[in-house]
């Protein structure tokens, strides 16, 4: 991805009101077909145990991108690295903060077991 | 600086209104660190949850017992198609400022989301007096009751303030106070759904999966 336009994206994607509306469209059908997947991946148990548990994840990560690209318009253009720096961090923050407690917390319980 | 550049997240007013875009860039970073921190306190609460729904079930009901997939499904739609509705109102006020349709989107917007709280009270009511789950019957409820009421509250009070903001569009119309108002609420709201990922996700589908 340069630094310009994303790649495959036209300059008019937040100049023009049908560009817009466009991204927004493009947003709501991705966001539709990854959250069918994800609940008739379970509905139809295609997958079970861990597997579907890191398919689910993944859908699920997909998406939360597809939301900041497409509703909250964060993208990788250079004139707004601050945006995407306090997401990045905010981001490493969560990381530790919840693997960290579930790591701890799970090996406590491991421990407490009788 | 021009005016077609990108200053901030969400919808950019850019050369639609030069001056409140200028405005924007400074008003909106700060609120999205206060979205930011507000994500922190749902990870914490998502950690708790994690760990809770392993460890806590405490010879009470398992998460696979009590929840309604399909109810969650169409809660998901819900705040989903809402948050698309909030998307075209704010394009509604970039390029045409036409403070009806506005409120119409912003309706839509309300409309949806009151919908998607009332489905959640509904889910709670039906666990509790159908299931035998009320928060306090072990950890692993307590910390679902917390996370997801947590996120119903920041729900409802986005529906309170896009009341105060249809009335301000109603009474100043279209001006730049309140137009970097409603481009902080879209955030806020697009940010709701965001989080509602994650509870649809390692909530409802890892519950009934695991």
């Amino acid at each position: 991805m340069n630094d310009e336009t994303p790649a495959g994206m036209p300059a008019s994607e937040y100049g023009s009101e049908f560009g817009e509306r466009l991204s927004y469209l493009i947003g709501l059908v991705l966001a539709l077909v990854l959250t069918g997947a994800a609940f008739t991946l379970v509905w139809m148990k295609l997958l079970t145990g861990g597997a579907a548990l890191a398919v689910l994840g993944l859908l699920a990560f997909i998406q939360v991108l597809v939301h900041l690209r497409c509703f909250l318009h964060i993208d990788l253009a250079r004139s707004h690295r601050d945006d995407l720096k306090l997401i990045l961090f905010t981001a490493l923050i969560l990381l530790v903060m919840v693997s960290g407690t579930i790591w701890i917390l799970y090996d406590q319980h491991l421990r407490m077991m009788p | 600086m021009s005016v077609s550049e990108r200053l901030h997240p969400g919808v950019n007013l850019g050369a639609t209104d030069p001056e409140s875009h200028e405005a924007a860039e400074e008003v909106v970073f700060g609120f999205w660190i206060f979205l930011m921190s507000d994500l922190v306190l749902f990870a914490v609460l998502f950690a708790t949850y994690a760990a809770m729904s392993v460890q806590g079930i405490a010879g009470g009901p398992a998460p696979a017992e009590v929840f309604d997939l399909t109810a969650a499904f169409v809660e998901t739609l819900l705040l989903l198609l809402s948050s698309f509705a909030f998307g075209f109102a704010m394009l509604a006020m970039k390029y045409r400022e036409n403070a009806r349709s506005v409120l119409a989107w912003l309706l839509a917007t309300g409309v949806l989301g009151a919908a998607f709280v009332g489905m959640e009270l509904h889910d709670y009511y039906v666990m509790i007096t159908a299931h035998g789950a009320p928060p306090q019957a072990s950890g692993f409820l307590s910390a679902y009751y917390l996370l997801t009421g947590t996120h119903a509250l920041h729900v409802s009070s986005g529906l309170v303030w896009m009341v105060i903001m249809a009335v301000q569009i109603a009474v100043f119309g279209l001006n730049t106070a309140v137009k970097l108002r409603l481009m902080r609420l879209a955030l806020f709201w697009h940010m709701l759904d965001v989080v509602w990922i994650g509870i649809f996700t390692f909530v409802y589908l890892f519950g009934v999966v695991s």
